[in-house]
């Protein structure tokens, strides 16, 4: 690919995932069946059936997943040029809205009636984090080992101030020295 | 300097979230909470501004918190820090693909950190359930029968039925802003 198509490729890729970050409400997840569509059925920028892979290299490197996704597809389609294209395209539109919010959120803050309507939506917007729990604990996988994970982290952020960071490095670790003992028991495939 | 710090903060915490979502709570209410730069009402208030406009959530917190700490430069910062590891790391991966996808150490080592981040986020929800109903921390359990306790209540198991439902997270944010400003006026 010479520069010129890698560039023009870039531009492209900037205009679909800043439409995707403009219009995707949620993030994450909810963004996926628009890249799917934007980027695999209405141009074939990559084959419909690697939407699943990139999800699941999504989850399993650090970082947003529609950071992730935008960066994956940029490189597929014009190498680092258009994984830098695909991110900051996907990333402007939030950021703009969110500098104009928080110019005018701290003001908007010293009238009662939007005190009041906060003190609602906080008690509201728990259930969006208990939803995110619960469909997190679906994905995971169920069995004593992960139950006992899942029981050790809770306790370790509610009853100590013991580091986050140390604790997911640990439970890293933790997940493949299980998993290789079991394998080589023969009990995993 | 407030620019590295910014950076370096929401560096940390892109490199550890696996996840993506709400999955950076427990990490934003350890360092930034920590830091002084919010306080968990606020965090609280911010999860619904981002779930109301478009965009990740990671995005969404880290351009707030910048923009608050230090004006546009620091929402720039830390911004670019927490989109960076991703971005450096999924660089990596996609020349790697095939051989990431089927790795056994991959696969063995999200095995460990997916039942993690249920435990942590289960621990995140909890610290945002006791600042939303108890404004304090220890736990005082005189105040279940002030009117703030009990309008919460009522809004948050609303809520939470509707949103086990699928109902849409902008009609429940809207309804408790509506039930809130009514509380507000009849009882506080």
């Amino acid at each position: 690919m010479d520069l010129r198509q890698q560039l023009r490729q870039s531009l492209r890729l900037f205009l679909i995932f800043f439409k995707i970050g403009a219009f995707t409400f949620g993030g994450g997840y909810a963004m996926i069946p628009l890249i799917e569509y934007e980027t695999a059925e209405k141009r074939s920028l990559i084959e419909k059936s690697e939407i699943s892979d990139i999800v699941a290299i999504a989850e399993s490197t650090p970082g947003p997943i529609a950071i992730n996704s935008a960066t994956f597809i940029g490189y597929r389609t014009a190498g680092v040029l258009g994984s830098a294209a695909a991110t900051l395209g996907v990333v402007l539109p939030s950021f703009v809205i969110i500098l104009i919010i928080a110019f005018f959120l701290r003001r908007l803050m010293e009238y009662r009636i939007v005190q009041y309507a906060f003190f609602g939506i906080r008690a509201g917007v728990l259930a969006l984090i208990v939803k995110a729990v619960v469909s997190f604990w679906k994905r995971a996988d169920h069995h004593v080992f992960g139950w006992c994970i899942m029981a050790g982290a809770f306790a370790w952020s509610v009853f100590t101030d013991w580091s986050i960071i140390a604790l997911i490095a640990l439970c890293g670790a933790a997940g493949f020295v299980y998993c290789t003992v079991r394998r080589k028991r023969g009990k995993l495939p | 300097m407030i620019f590295l710090e910014l950076f370096y903060t929401f560096f940390t915490i892109g490199l550890f979230t696996f996840g993506g979502g709400y999955a950076m709570l427990p990490l934003i209410q350890e360092k930034v909470i920590a830091h002084g730069w919010m306080e968990m009402e606020e965090l609280t208030n911010f999860v619904a501004i981002s779930e109301s406009t478009p965009g990740p959530f990671a995005i969404n917190i880290s351009t707030y918190v910048g923009a608050e700490t230090a004006g546009v430069l620091g929402s720039l910062c830390a911004t670019l820090g927490v989109v960076l590891p991703s971005f450096l790391i999924i660089l990596i991966v996609a020349r790697i693909y095939v051989r990431f996808k089927n790795s056994r150490a991959v696969s063995a080592t999200m095995f460990g950190l997916r039942a993690a981040v249920v435990g942590l986020m289960a621990g995140a929800l909890w610290g945002m359930l006791k600042t939303v109903f108890f404004h304090s921390t220890p736990v005082a359990w005189s105040s279940v029968l002030r009117p703030e306790f009990l309008c919460s209540a009522v809004i948050f198991a609303a809520a939470v039925t509707a949103a086990l439902k699928k109902v849409s997270p902008i009609i429940i944010i809207v309804s408790s802003a509506a039930a809130g400003i009514l509380c507000g006026c009849l009882f506080l």
